[in-house]
């Protein structure tokens, strides 16, 4: 099996990989990185949503091998140095932006890549952002609180 | 998924060699159709030959009639360049933007769902896609549902659009999975106007001949008045074969006056 190398959050890692091995399932099995959760594995839920060389993918549909040598951000990533809440996080424990959970993960990352891009985004351009990033739970609106709350602006407007 | 390994050749002469060495090997472009198709068991290749690491089919290019885009080119960077800005709509509104990270214009084009957007630009523009064996006018391309004239070993390696005086895609989103329930794609050069639908046909995209004979005589949505296109419509439980007859001629029209 070929030994599938990237760096993780800014950390060099190796692991075996099979050709099929998705990279969903390398971050979760071969590093034990279980922040990253796999919901629908079809490609529709965005749960598994990470970052490779600064781009939003959902890793359930990349292969491991894919991503060899790339510079992949998780989750894991989203926290402050000292381990305290990131911004994003933050604005989302804050906000409400939760309940189960379960589809925070994809939420977070697909909050950060779109404020990497776009730091003051429209309420409309949050929405249209999060098109691939489901939530059962919550209803949506206190995530696009909570995410424009981190991007600095007032979050009345996501209000209505 | 079966096993299967991957080949991530760096030369398009190598690509095409594996896909002529390994009977049952399969081209991986993004991998946003391909990967959900071999978890469904639905593909049993015994190697995946990316194409990602060859870096000339990524790109886009243009000069004074045409905008070049190498079959490799993920729908964000199409939605990112503003030559055609219909091509350019079109691409941003395929799936989320994940899907855009990955999915490329080749992969959209080799696959021919029947529901796909780029088909649609592709025989609405009237573009040529080119193969590693030859250029095929999109009017020759597109045979039916998934069937393209793309031989087994064949790659494609980009797409040329010729430059339209005005054009627009509409399309009517099928709410959960954002692909086409109907769109149209309506362009204009000189006295030429084509318009080619997607999401409807039972035979896959195709072009509306009866719209673009109403239009050549007037381009202007009351054109189409009355008009609806013959020919199967897909019936499925998001919409009837009449549902989306009628949903043709209502994203045509507006269409033309986005133009
Ligand atoms: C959640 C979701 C939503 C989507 N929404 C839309 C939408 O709204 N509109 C839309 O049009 N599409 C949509 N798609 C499909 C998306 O556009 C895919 O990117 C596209 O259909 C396939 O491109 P790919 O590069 O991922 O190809 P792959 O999945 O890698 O390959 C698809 C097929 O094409 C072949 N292939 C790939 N590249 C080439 C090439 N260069 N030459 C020859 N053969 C090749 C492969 O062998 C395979 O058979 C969606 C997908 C998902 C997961
Ligand atoms: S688990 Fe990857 S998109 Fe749902
Ligand atoms: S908080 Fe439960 S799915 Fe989003």
């Amino acid at each position: 099996m070929a030994q599938v190398k990237m760096t993780v959050n800014g950390k060099a890692v190796s692991a075996p990989a099979e050709g099929r091995m998705l990279l969903s399932t390398y971050l979760r099995e071969a590093l034990g990185m279980t922040g990253t959760h796999v919901g629908c594995d079809t490609g529709q839920c965005g749960v598994c949503a990470v970052h490779v060389d600064g781009k939003l993918v959902k890793s359930c549909n990349m292969f491991a091998a894919e991503a060899e040598g790339a510079e992949v951000t998780t989750v894991e990533g989203m926290a402050n140095e000292d381990g305290s809440l990131g911004a994003i996080q933050q604005a989302f424990q804050d906000h409400h932006g939760l309940q189960c959970g379960f589809c925070t993960p994809g939420m977070v990352m697909a909050a950060s890549a779109l404020l990497k891009v776009n730091s003051k985004p429209t309420e409309a351009e949050v929405r249209a952002h999060l098109s691939g990033n489901l939530c059962r739970c919550t209803g949506y609106h206190n995530i696009v609180k909570a995410i424009m709350a981190a991007s600095g602006q007032d979050v009345a407007v996501a209000a209505e | 998924m079966y096993e299967f390994d991957i080949k991530s050749p760096s030369k398009l002469g190598k690509a095409v060699r594996m896909l002529r060495k390994h009977e049952d090997a399969q081209v991986l472009g993004g991998g946003q159709t391909l990967i959900p198709t071999l978890k469904q068991r639905l593909a049993a290749p015994s190697v995946l030959v990316s194409l990602a690491k060859i870096d000339k089919l990524k790109g886009i290019s243009s000069d004074s009639g045409t905008v070049t885009v190498g079959a490799g080119t993920c729908h964000a960077d199409v939605a990112a360049d503003d030559t055609i800005s219909a091509l350019s709509a079109l691409a941003g509104g395929i799936g989320d933007p994940a899907v855009r990270n990955r999915g490329t214009i080749g992969g959209s084009l080799a696959n021919n769902d029947p529901s796909a957007c780029y088909p649609a630009a592709a025989l609405g523009l009237g573009a040529t896609i080119v193969t590693s064996a030859r250029d095929i006018a999109a009017d020759d391309y597109f045979q039916g549902l998934f069937e393209t004239a793309l031989d087994e070993t064949e790659i494609i390696t980009s797409v040329t659009f010729p430059i339209p005086d005005a054009a627009a895609y509409v399309k009517f989103d099928q709410p959960a999975s954002r692909f086409a329930l109907v769109g149209v794609f309506v362009s204009r050069k000189g006295s030429d106007v084509r318009v080619a639908v997607t999401g409807a046909s039972e035979d896959g995209v195709f072009r509306w001949a009866g719209a673009e004979e109403a239009l050549s005589a007037n381009f202007a949505p009351e054109a189409l008045d009355g008009l609806t296109p013959s020919g199967d419509m897909i019936g499925d439980i998001h919409g009837s074969p009449e549902y989306r007859a009628h949903l043709v001629g209502v994203m045509a029209k507006r269409a033309v006056a986005a133009c």
